[in-house]
């Protein structure tokens, strides 16, 4: 079994003032290559926490996180970063693209991190955005697109770099059903055929049913024994 | 640079708020390209001022006249090599704006001690044989569009013509001079000393200064101290000082142009700085979204503070190159009051070291707060 992630005995402390509140428990998790998790639970319950530090955007307080081979929790800010740029692509709730920027401009975003030429660039964009059927909205700024349409173009973004692992939270907290199940379709595809590792968050157990996979937490902790 | 057009779309992100901060420092580095071009313009006279001459003038006031029996004695003083002198003959044409500085001189004399005017040898002997000759600086003979062989009048504010016993000396036009290497120098006229001297009602015999050249410019203050020497406790004691010298305490007295135009652009520059730090934090501010997604994305906290910076830097660069080139446009216009055609370009380089620092001063404390940016805090909007 090749892992992907792989966290063990992961705690996760936020002190305010002279309290210090432990959001994450001793958590133990592996998700191999190819899977789609679906991380359920209550509001406050860690699940974003959980995300960010299987993302790299934040670090444990205790225990180890492996994530594409690479022990994350060691890396300094700077190496974090390129290891993020190379091997994660982030979906959020509200898609976070840059407001001044066309669809793929901010499609191409990632790429200026990359090596690749101005015109390798553009081609790749544009293929991202074909594979999420958005081609004909390139030129378009955010205001002028859907909601739905702006996820797309977001899941682009996070495609458009080949990284090892999708992470989402919430990517459709924010959509109305029939747009919702389109991007969950979606994310569905890039893992069946283009066998994306995929860990996404959410509420709704609808989408959840999209995933391989389904992970519930509570308090801080995976609850176990409902999943194979 | 692949990150250009990252840089201009989100420099113009406000579209209405940018032209405002743009304009402000346009008209901010207008004022500095005009300030400045006149301080260097005045400072200009002094860096052309000449290393091998004196000049003597009575001890009790720059406006004090001396005897002009006193030449023979400075020619001997040991080092001088020539003394030509010159007289104040506040002169102006038809208007007192229309100020002409017109110089009575022996002309032999003042071309041996200043060989920077030059006039053509046909015009001297012209001016010799003229009584009421005049040969007029180039930049005048433009200015008014007068032409050799011409009769004009001057008003002098200082002299009265006996003949007539109005302040009116007509003169014609003999000929014309440039000035090699300082071009604000050809705003004057030179004339007969005679002809001054036996019309004048009062001050017979006397003129307002002398020009001394000396052989060797090291020798200056020592031969200035003996012609000081020379006339001490005598009716006429002189103080002597290198052009330099006396082109400074003029400046002095017409009040101290360098400090005022500091003075000045000291307030527009730290008003400015307040403004554009102030629109660029406000833009960090509202950009933390963006910001944090970017370092999501995988830029580095060096690489979006340096983003940061950058368009701290091309806003004030493209200000700065609007300004001062909208300065260099005007700056010709002032010829006419400061001598000088174009806008030196110590004064372009020093605005554009001006806006870089403006740049980093402004952009700094937003680009850091770009850079401390957590990206988890900034995500769930804390
Ligand atoms: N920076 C922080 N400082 C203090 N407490 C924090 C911080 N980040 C998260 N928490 C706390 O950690 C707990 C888990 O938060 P998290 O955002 O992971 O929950 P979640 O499961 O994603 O909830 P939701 O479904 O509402 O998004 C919450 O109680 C939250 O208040
Ligand atoms: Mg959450």
């Amino acid at each position: 079994m090749n892992d992907i992630v792989s966290l063990s005995q992961v705690a996760k402390r936020y002190t305010r003032g002279k309290e210090s509140v432990e959001v994450l428990h001793s958590l133990d998790l592996k998700i191999a290559q190819g899977d789609f998790v679906a991380l359920m639970g209550p509001s406050g319950s860690g699940k974003t926490t959980l995300l960010n530090l299987i993302g790299g955007l934040d670090r444990p307080s205790d225990g180890d996180v492996t994530v594409a081979g690479e022990r994350i929790d060691r890396l300094s800010g700077a190496a974090l970063a390129r290891w993020r740029a190379r091997h994660v692509g982030f979906i959020f709730q509200f898609y976070n693209l840059m407001p001044m920027l066309s669809a793929q401009a901010n499609v191409e975003l990632p790429l200026l991190l990359t090596s690749l030429s101005a015109a390798q660039r553009r081609q790749n964009a544009q293929t991202a955005l074909k594979i999420v059927g958005l081609d004909d909205r390139a030129r378009h700024k955010p205001n002028e697109l859907s909601g739905g349409q702006q996820q797309r173009v977001a899941i682009a973004r996070a495609l458009v770099a080949d990284p090892t692992l999708l992470v989402c939270d919430e990517p459709t907290g924010d959509l109305d059903r029939k747009t919702a199940d389109e991007v969950l379709g979606l994310l569905q595809t890039l893992n069946r055929e283009h066998g994306k590792t995929i860990v996404m968050v959410t509420h709704d157990p609808k989408a959840a049913e999209y995933a391989r996979r389904q992970l519930h937490m509570d308090k801080g902790t995976l609850v176990p024994g409902n999943t194979p | 640079m692949k990150y250009f057009p990252l840089l201009w779309a989100t420099l113009w992100r406000k579209k209405a708020r940018t032209i405002f901060t743009l304009l402000s420092i346009v008209v901010a580095f207008l004022l500095y390209g005009m300030l400045q071009g006149v301080n260097a313009a005045f400072h200009l006279s002094i860096d052309n001022a000449n290393v091998n001459r004196l000049i003597v003038t009575s001890k009790i006031s720059l406006t004090e006249p001396l005897p002009i029996s006193q030449q023979q004695q400075i020619a001997s003083v040991p080092g001088v090599s020539g003394v030509a002198f010159a007289v104040w003959f506040g002169g102006y044409y038809q208007e007192p704006k229309n100020f002409l500085f017109a110089t009575p001189v022996n002309i032999d004399d003042y071309l041996h001690v200043v060989p920077e005017a030059k006039i053509a040898p046909e015009q001297v002997e012209a001016l010799k044989r003229t009584r009421t000759g005049l040969i007029v600086g180039a930049t005048q003979m433009t200015k008014y569009g007068w032409k050799v062989g011409q009769r004009i009048s001057l008003h002098s504010t200082i002299w009265v013509n006996k003949y007539d016993g109005t302040s009116d000396w007509p003169f014609d036009i003999v000929g014309t001079y440039t000035f090699s290497g300082d071009e604000s120098q050809e705003q004057g006229a030179y004339f007969n000393y005679n002809y001054l001297d036996e019309a004048r009602t009062f001050g017979g015999g006397t003129v307002g200064w002398w020009i001394v050249s000396v052989k060797d410019p090291h020798q200056s203050a020592q031969i200035a101290a003996r012609i000081d020497k020379l006339f001490e406790n005598s009716p006429d004691e002189t103080k002597s000082q290198s052009e330099k010298e006396f082109t400074q305490g003029f400046m002095k007295q017409m009040g101290d142009i360098n400090f005022i135009v500091q003075a000045i652009l000291g307030a527009v520059f730290f008003t400015l700085l307040f403004l554009t730090g102030n629109t660029m934090m406000q833009s960090v501010r509202e950009r933390i979204p963006e910001l944090a997604v970017l370092k999501t994305l995988g830029f580095t906290d060096a690489k979006v503070t340096v983003l940061v910076l950058a368009e701290s830097l091309l806003l004030c660069l493209i200000a700065a190159a609007v300004g001062l080139g909208l300065a260099d446009l005007l700056f010709p216009m002032l010829k006419n009051t400061i001598g000088v055609v174009r806008l030196p370009s110590r004064v372009i380089l020093s605005g554009a070291s001006v806006a870089v620092v403006l740049a980093l001063a402004t952009g700094g404390l937003p680009a850091l707060r770009a850079r401390r940016l957590v990206i988890v805090d900034a995500l769930a909007g804390r």
